[in-house]
Parts: structure tokens; sequence; C-alpha cells
């Protein structure tokens, strides 16, 4: 602040500058408000502005009943979504917590190679990575030719249009999302606190419980929410994938939106998968106490 | 020692020098090519203040981590009251470590950052409710046991970690550059602190300094080491006053380093002729050194009188020509050549009664021989202008 007053005072001296001078304070003080007007623009534009007439096309002729109507008929459904979301997540912790430790502790000079190969199937596009899923899962495919011969699946059961191609698609889309985060918070971490840990008798487990783990859960709690939030709304592995068995909330709400635009039922539902979502994150940073961590 | 001694600090045993808690057996380590610490020996004594001496690479820090069992040595043994722990992981052996930047855990508050190694040793609940605010108190930080580290001032996170180690009562607390992190006052105040913490708790301190006079204010014993070697181990006094080696005569305070050819060697005292011709002689604890070998006579510059008469001269006496006066508060700094050329320092006080002496004065410079020490010349410590001037 020092170095900014300075020259500031001395211009102030001089009279011919000093209407400038109001004028670069009064442009100073706006500044920060003229650099979010952009973003606040476009997001109450095209986000504040749909989310409005949503919620009020939401209440459209029936109410808060557009509410009830839209749970009892979609119980299952949401149930399902819910679940899934929540074991593709569950499985981007185990899978992508070591991963992203063995990177950011053990990487070397190799972590920023490592690291581009997690993200590399973003390359990819998101429909082609998933369609190409269907080419390996297929009735007759390698994955179902290998594990029938392993007698893990019957000759007349298949893996494609199961819950299990559903979740584990999911939880392959999302896995980066869930690493990035994790490996960001690992990297940080000062690695003499585990030498302290162990210098203060901890055993390598318990300096995992009660250090490495607590500082990555801000890294963690982030992979959650970014892998869990497009897991719950996600309709295209379902759509590819799955089979009647398997529909999503997605699944819903993109089949009828096309037909029937207009309808309240349907904003209602993508209303109520918004406020779980919510609900569920807030309960979640309470339960992991990441708020003052973050 | 599963269990804490739930007895109060300072009840501990103090120094006692026939005790040994820490043998440092004939341990080498190495690196690849490259040996941080060659063929160190010596053990530590328990209640000891005992300090590793030395520059950045003298491998005084790697010495410290293979007590701690951060680094296993590459040969030799390292005991811990008699038991070999050379190939113990770090968390099974009864010794603490207050890290150079502490490394306290960030998430946690100082109470529990303190009670971290009670629990992990599975202590009770009322002893851990005893001892961590105790071991607080003794830090001074009774007051702060709710704040995060982050919320500390570097001297409190300091001694946060000293309270995290001691609480633990180990047989050795091992410190890496404690103080290298605070600013100068405070780390004087620092080194009284820990000093009373020490004799307070009566446990061995193990600590690594680049730092001369932290290692001569706090010690009992200090470890000189340069380039992976231990040069001389001796008190501060015996350092200070007998250095062993040109290299600790020079890491040690300011030291009149003048290069010369030993003339004789009969027990504890030598003949060497140097600053361009003169006879003189000095103190000799270095076996090797023999009449016919290249030596170094070495004299403190506070321990030089300069005259103008040659009666009121010391046994010891030189002449020279005044080159520098220069006033430094509480001494005098006068430098003076030889008749040769060689640079004399020599620290003047102000009691000394000093003529007014400028640049081109012809004096004597004089010193009793017992102030002076006569060193085997270092083929690898060449002495440099700069060594000889040394700042300290």
């Amino acid at each position: 602040m020092t170095t900014v007053s300075a020259p500031t005072r001395s211009r102030r001296f001089s009279k011919k500058k000093e209407d400038d001078d109001s004028g670069v304070h009064a442009r100073r003080w706006f500044t920060p408000y003229l650099l979010i007007a952009p973003g606040t623009l476009w997001l109450l534009i095209f986000f504040i502005i749909p989310l409005f007439s949503l919620g009020r096309l939401s209440l459209k002729s029936g109410g808060f009943s557009n509410y009830s109507t839209v749970i009892s008929d979609n119980s299952t459904v949401i149930v399902r979504t819910f679940v899934y979301a929540s074991i593709a997540t569950l499985a981007a912790i185990i899978i992508g917590y070591p991963l992203a430790y063995v990177i950011a502790t053990k990487g070397g000079r190799f972590k920023n190679m490592l690291l581009a190969l997690v993200v590399l199937p973003f390359f990819v596009t998101y429909l082609v990575r998933t369609l190409s899923w269907k080419i390996l899962l297929f009735d007759g495919g390698p994955v179902v030719n290998i594990l029938h011969g392993l007698g893990v699946l019957n000759e007349n059961q298949g893996i494609l249009g199961s819950p299990f191609a559903v979740v584990a698609a999911l939880t392959y889309n999302f896995l980066p999302f869930m690493v990035l985060p994790i490996y960001v918070s690992l990297e940080k971490m000062d690695r003499r606190l585990l030498e302290a840990a162990a210098d203060l008798y901890s055993s390598p487990a318990r300096a995992f419980r009660r250090v490495t783990l607590p500082l990555s859960l801000p890294g963690l709690f982030a992979g959650t929410l970014l892998t869990f939030i497009p897991a719950a709304g996600d309709f295209v592995n379902s759509e590819l994938l799955g089979s009647e068995r398997t529909v999503m909330i997605g699944n819903i709400i993109e089949k009828n939106f096309g037909k029937e635009f207009f309808r309240p039922e349907l904003s209602a539902l993508s209303f109520m998968l918004m406020a779980i979502i919510l609900v569920g994150v807030i309960i979640y940073a309470r339960l992991l106490g990441t708020e003052e961590l973050a | 020692m599963s269990t804490m001694n739930s007895s109060a600090p300072g009840a501990g045993s103090g120094y006692d020098p026939t005790t040994t808690v820490i043998e440092i057996d004939h341990v080498m380590k190495s690196f690849g090519d490259f040996t941080a610490v060659d063929d160190a020996h010596f053990s530590i004594a328990q209640g000891e203040f005992f300090s590793m001496l030395g520059p950045s690479g003298c491998g005084k820090t790697t010495t410290l981590r293979m007590i701690a069992g951060f680094e296993q040595p590459t040969s030799g043994a390292i005991r811990l009251d008699g038991v070999d722990v050379s190939r113990v992981p770090p968390n099974k052996r009864d010794v603490n470590t207050v890290f150079q930047q502490y490394a306290l855990f960030p998430h946690m508050n100082v109470y529990d950052n303190v009670a971290f190694g009670p629990r992990s040793r599975k202590a009770s609940k009322a002893e851990i409710a005893a001892r961590v605010p105790e071991l607080l108190e003794i830090v001074r930080l009774a007051d702060f046991a709710n704040r995060r580290p982050s919320q500390l001032s570097g001297g409190q996170q300091q001694r946060v970690a000293l309270a995290r180690a001691l609480v633990n009562l180990p047989k050795a607390l091992l410190l890496d550059e404690p103080l290298g992190a605070l600013d100068l006052k405070l780390r004087h105040a620092m080194q009284f602190e820990l000093k009373r913490i020490q004799r307070e708790v009566g446990i061995t301190f193990v600590y690594v300094t680049h730092d001369q006079e932290e290692a001569l204010t706090m010690s009992d014993r200090i470890a000189v080491m340069s380039d992976g070697r231990v040069e001389q181990i001796g008190t501060p006094t015996e350092i200070y006053d007998s250095p062993a080696s040109v290299f600790v005569a020079g890491f040690i305070g300011q030291a009149n380093l003048w290069p010369g050819a030993v003339t004789s060697r009969t027990g504890e005292s030598a003949d060497i002729t140097a600053l361009g011709g003169a006879s003189l002689s000095g103190r000799c604890h270095v076996d090797a050194l023999r009449a016919g070998t290249d030596g170094v006579l070495m004299v403190r510059p506070e321990r030089i009188m300069v005259t103008v008469d040659e009666a009121t001269a010391a046994e010891q006496r030189v002449r020279g020509t005044v080159v520098d006066l220069t006033f430094q508060g509480p001494i005098v700094r006068l430098v003076l050549h030889a008749v040769d050329g060689t640079p004399i320092i020599a620290n003047i006080d102000p009691d000394h009664d000093l003529p007014m002496l400028r640049p081109g004065d012809s004096v004597f410079a004089s010193w009793s021989a017992s102030a002076a020490s006569v060193l085997p010349a270092s083929p690898d410590q060449p002495l440099t202008a700069t060594a000889v001037v040394d700042e300290g």
C-alpha cells in the first residue's frame, strides 16, 4: 500500500493533476466491480434467469403437488440415480486416491507424464469414449468372452445393459476429476510431516490416518463433488450402455424434454435433483469439516 | 519405554559424562558416489548438550538423521543405550527430533500437536491430560493450546516443536538447526531458553548448527565437522583455545593463521619459523606434527598486544607496520603487516594503553606462548588471504 500511496501523494502537490488524481481514485474504486461485471451478467442471463423461470414453471398448474407427483412416479429412478452416483464416486475414490498418492509421492520426474496420462482420455470426446465401451462390453466381445471363460458369467449372461456397465462407465468417465484434486492436495503436503509423525512413534499406517488423510481431505472433498454431481445428472452412460433396468433421472428428463418442452413435472424433477445434490453436499461438507480447511 | 515417565521434568539425571547414551561407532554414510559422513566415531553422554558444528554439507544433518532413523548408515553402527538401532525405524526409536522448519501438523492445534507422540504410544488419557499442559507450561505456551500453528509466531512455533518432542521424555532430543529460521534477537533469547529447558528436563540434547557462536554458548561439547569428517571433539574452551586443525581454528572465531616451518617438537609445544623468519613457539597437541614439516601458527586476534616499545612487549614478538585501524565499538581492530607482508590482525580493547597510531607506524605485535598453537599445514585448507582475515 505504501508504494501505491507514495506517488499519489506527491502528485497531489501539483495542482494540475489534482482532478486526474481523483478520477484515478474513483476508477480504482470501481475496478473490481468492472472486472466481475461480465461474469455476473453472464450468470444472470444464462443461469439465474433460466433457473428462475424453470422454478416458476415447476410450480405451474399444480403448485407443489407437481413435486409429490414427480417423486411418487419416479421414486425407483430417483433412488437408483443416487445409488449409481454414490457407487461410482466411491469406486473413483478407491481407484483414484492410491493413484493420486503414488503420482504425488513416488512420481519423481515422471509426475507430469503420469498426470498427462490421467487426463489423456479427455482428448477423446465424451460420447466416443462411452461408445467405445460398447465395443468392449458387447455380448461376444473380449471382456464378456474372458468372463465366460473364467466362469464369472453364465453363458447366457452379458454385461451390456447391466447396472454394472453403467456404474463402471460412470466411474471411468469421471475418474480424472477425482484424481486431479486429490493429487494437488497431496502434492503440496510437506513431506517432513510424515517424518515428524514417524519420529513421534507413528507407524506408517497411523501417520497416513492422522496426517496424510486429514491433509488431503480438501482434495478428496473437491474430487467427490466433481465426480458425484455430474454422475448424478448423467444420462449418456445409461443411454448408451444401459437398458430399461438402468434408467436414471437424467434419462427421463432428456427423453421427455424433447417431446413436451414445457412440462411442469420435468422442471420439478430437475429442481428436485438439484436440491438433493445441494443438501447432500452441505451434509457431506459438515461431516468432513472441510470448510475451515479449504 | 512405552509408557511415559509421569514424574516431573527436572527429575532428569543431568549431565553425567560417564554414562553413554548415544554411540556412533565408525559410521559411514554414502549417497551414490558421495560420502556424506566418513568414519564418524564418538559417543554422547547422559544429559549432555552436544553440538555438531560445521558448514553446510559437512555431514552434521546426515549424522543427526541417522540417529533419528531417517537414514541408515552404509556401514558402522549407532547404539542407543548400548542397543544397536542402525536398522530400527524412527517410530521405534526412543529419540525425538525438532525439525529445522518445525514440521508442525497444520491441521491440529498446539495441544494436539504436543499430544501426538503420547497418543501414538497409547499413553493413558490421564497421563496425556497431565503431561501436555505441563510441557506447554515449560515452554511458556499454556495460553496458546487451542491455536493452530499458522496463528503463532516463528518463536512460538519453535517452542511447540520443542514441547512436542520433549513431552515423550526421549533418551535424546535431536535438534536440526532449530533457531535457523528466527531473527537474530529472538535467536539469542531462544539460546538461553533452550539451555534453561535442557537443564530443567535433564535430557541429552544433540544439536546441529552452522553457527559457531550458538555452539560455543550452549554446548557441553562440540564436534566440529568438515567434508563428512569429524575434525575435533571437545569442550567449547578446548575447541577455541586448542583447535586441532587449521579448519577448526578458522571456523570457530577469528584466527591469525601464519604458515611456517616447524623447527622442533617437544611434548606439548613446538617451535616454528614464521612471519618472515621470526622464531616463535606455541602449544601443540597434534601427534603427527614433527620438526621439518610445514606448520601453521595460530593466534587469536584478541590475544595480541601492540606496543611501540620492544621492552614492554611480551615474550613472543614480531615487528610489524600498521596498515589499518578500524573502530568496531567494543574493540579496535588493527591490521599490521609483518616484515614479509603477512597480515597480523589484533583486536585491541579500549582499556589497552594504545598510543596514537597511524598507518605506516612501526610497532611490535606480541603474545604469550600459551596463546599460540602450532598446527599441521593442511593441503585441502590453503591459507588464502580471506582465511587469514577471517570474519568468523
